[in-house]
């Protein structure tokens, strides 16, 4: 019986006779970590042909070349393979995290020197290069009333869009309106500045002014709505998609209208998946500078009227002064820098936690 | 309360596929129907076209008349929302809705057509949730999740869900086919029970539950893949199980076919 089962496979497997076998010990790895470190900087430093990041570099090839040799010697063929993938993959992870770290270290270490009270509730108006003091309280003002309307403006319009994809179109229409979505996701912000900038600033402002083109929080928001639209649009699709038929199915069974059962079962079951996406596109709105700088002009005054005159943002602040001659412009950029982050994070956390399914949550 | 459901010349495509084809059945109040027959054969479609679900597959369309105490249930003026809160169905798979609570799922056909009041509904839920069999074991945790409970919980969940709203005809959709044996002894038990207040047309793959359920089975079969599934056999559940008239009722029952 045996062999006729055996003779139907071209190369029968390896049938091992114990199922033990040799173990590097447990500071094996750490041990080879170390002499590849060692060994890595006896040549750098030996030969001096550079510093320490090279050391790490090479020591990482050595210690996954060791690392193979050894358990190859000792464990075999498959577990040395195993070993130094998941060394690779690993390494792959710290690569990844180690710009995050850096860029959030360098952001807390050098935002830190400016946070002060008066950063929160002064202006630029009227200081100086010489002025040691300053702050970005029309800029805060800025970004929070740009990315507010822009938020009120994109949610309603992207999410009812998607409704219409995902629940209602058919055919060539919807077919047009996603073709179109994911076009407009790749705009880049310059082009939605310079739309709004032709169209809303020059031929339409004039109307409410006076017959002079003026720039406005508005406008900005405006473009930011442009940016937004289609990741809003995506994401909510995405997540549409992802509910289960059977859930829509056992509503119509129960008699419940189409638009209530898309509001009442659909949307709340999408829902944190669709307030992530929203996040994402405030995060991604609250960061361009272009087409605030194109629209709403910037400037040091707090203006806080989103339809007059010229409004700052914290991403504009932040280009204006890290290009600003003053030596006391580069702290007040990377504390609005840090200002922006922990905004759109406390923004994302407060998100996150209304969103949740709150008592129904597991 | 229970209504007879008439089926005539029934024919249901997906697209441009042909999935059943004349079918011709009369239903009586307060009997349950069962409906069997091999897989693909357009039992499912049948039932889903009872309450006008079919349609809502996109490219799915039903043809001929089908009758709710004489009133056509496609025609022209029907509300298909009012066809369905005639007509409840409980699917394969149970599906609570998520983000409610026990509560709120078995009220959600009433909540979500417009009955506000907390009285009727807690009322309701009580009534929907006894006659499911239900009420013991959640009475003290209704404001829990629905989707919480084990998986023969959560169908009688989704039938308390659909008596709720005190429909004249369920259907089931292979209701215990995801269940273990002690859910469906359940299932079966409450079957019985909402016999006397409604009319049940009942799917499944199950000989033994058909015989065990059913006043009145149908057959249905195809010929070959891809032809539309025709009505076999329709008669009492004893003569079906125990003396076919079709050759082929006899096969399919006794395991030679399907």
């Amino acid at each position: 019986m045996t062999t006729t089962v055996t003779s139907h496979r071209t190369r029968p497997p390896a049938q091992p006779t114990s199922l033990r076998g040799r173990r590097l010990p447990w500071y094996a790895a750490p041990a080879i970590a170390v002499a590849a470190l060692a060994l890595a900087a006896g040549i750098v430093y030996g030969i001096d042909i550079g510093g320490p990041v090279l050391v790490v570099v090479l020591g990482a090839i050595l210690y996954l070349v060791g690392l193979f040799a050894a358990a190859n010697a000792v464990e075999g063929r498959r577990s040395a393979r195993n070993r130094t993938w998941s060394a690779l993959i690993h390494s792959a992870f710290v690569l990844a995290v180690l710009p995050l770290v850096s860029v959030v270290w360098t952001l807390v270490s050098k935002g830190t020197e400016r946070l002060d009270g008066n950063f929160f509730q002064t202006s630029m108006n009227n200081i100086g290069a010489r002025d040691a003091n300053g702050g970005a309280y029309h800029a805060i003002v800025g970004t929070l009333e740009q990315v507010g309307i822009a938020t009120l403006i994109t949610v309603p319009l992207g999410v009812l869009c998607a409704i219409y994809i995902v629940e209602y179109g058919r055919g060539k229409f919807a077919f047009a309106i996603r073709f179109f979505v994911d076009v407009m996701t790749g705009i880049p912000s310059i082009v939605s500045g310079l739309f709004v900038l032709a169209f809303w600033v020059l031929i339409v402002s004039p109307w409410f002014n006076d017959g002079r083109p003026s720039f406005s929080g508005f406008a900005a928001a405006l473009a930011l709505s442009v940016l937004m639209l289609p990741t809003i649009v995506r994401s909510t699709e995405e997540m549409l998609r992802l509910v289960p038929a059977p859930l829509r199915e056992g509503a119509y069974a129960l008699g419940v209208p189409k638009w209530k059962t898309i509001l009442r079962v659909v949307l709340p079951t999408a829902l944190p998946g669709i307030v992530t996406g929203v996040m994402l596109a405030i995060a991604r709105a609250a960061g361009e500078t272009a087409p605030v700088l194109l629209v709403a002009g910037g400037g040091a005054a707090i203006n806080t009227n989103p339809f007059e005159n010229n409004q700052s943002s914290l991403s504009l602040f932040v280009y204006q002064q890290a290009g600003d001659a003053s030596k006391y412009a580069p702290a007040r950029a990377w504390t609005a820098a840090l200002t922006l982050v922990a905004l759109v994070l406390i923004l994302t956390i407060a998100a996150k936690l209304l969103a949740r399914r709150n008592r129904l949550s597991r | 309360m229970a209504k007879r459901v008439e089926a005539s010349n029934v024919t249901a495509y997906y697209g441009g596929f042909k999935a059943i084809e004349n079918i011709n059945l009369t239903v009586e109040p307060k009997t349950v129907t069962a409906l069997i027959g091999p897989s693909g054969c357009g039992k499912s479609t049948f039932l889903r076209s009872i309450n006008r679900m079919h349609e809502v597959l996109p490219g799915a369309r039903v043809e001929g008349s089908l009758t709710i105490d004489d009133q056509d249930i496609y025609d022209r003026d029907v509300d298909v929302t009012a066809v369905r809160r005639m007509i409840g169905m409980v699917f394969q798979r149970p599906n609570p809705f998520p983000t409610m609570s026990i509560f709120e799922n078995v009220v959600a056909g009433l909540k979500l057509n417009g009955v506000r009041k907390k009285s009727i509904l807690d009322e309701a839920a009580e009534k929907a949730l006894r006659s499911a069999n239900l009420w013991d074991e959640v009475k003290d945790r209704l404001g829990k999740p629905g989707a919480g409970l084990s998986g023969g919980q959560q169908q009688r969940l989704c039938i308390a869900r659909t008596i709720a709203v005190e429909p004249q005809v369920v259907l089931m959709d292979e209701p215990c086919s995801a269940l273990d044996p002690i859910s469906t002894l359940a299932i079966e038990d409450l079957m019985f029970q909402l016999k006397d207040k409604f009319t049940i047309i009942i799917v499944t793959h199950n000989m033994q539950q058909a015989a065990r359920v059913s006043d009145r089975t149908a057959f249905f079969s195809i010929e070959k893949t891809g032809d539309p599934g025709r009505l076999i056999e329709y008669d009492n559940t004893q003569k079906i199980f125990s003396n076919p008239s079709v050759k082929k009722t006899e096969d399919y029952i006794t395991g030679r076919f399907g």
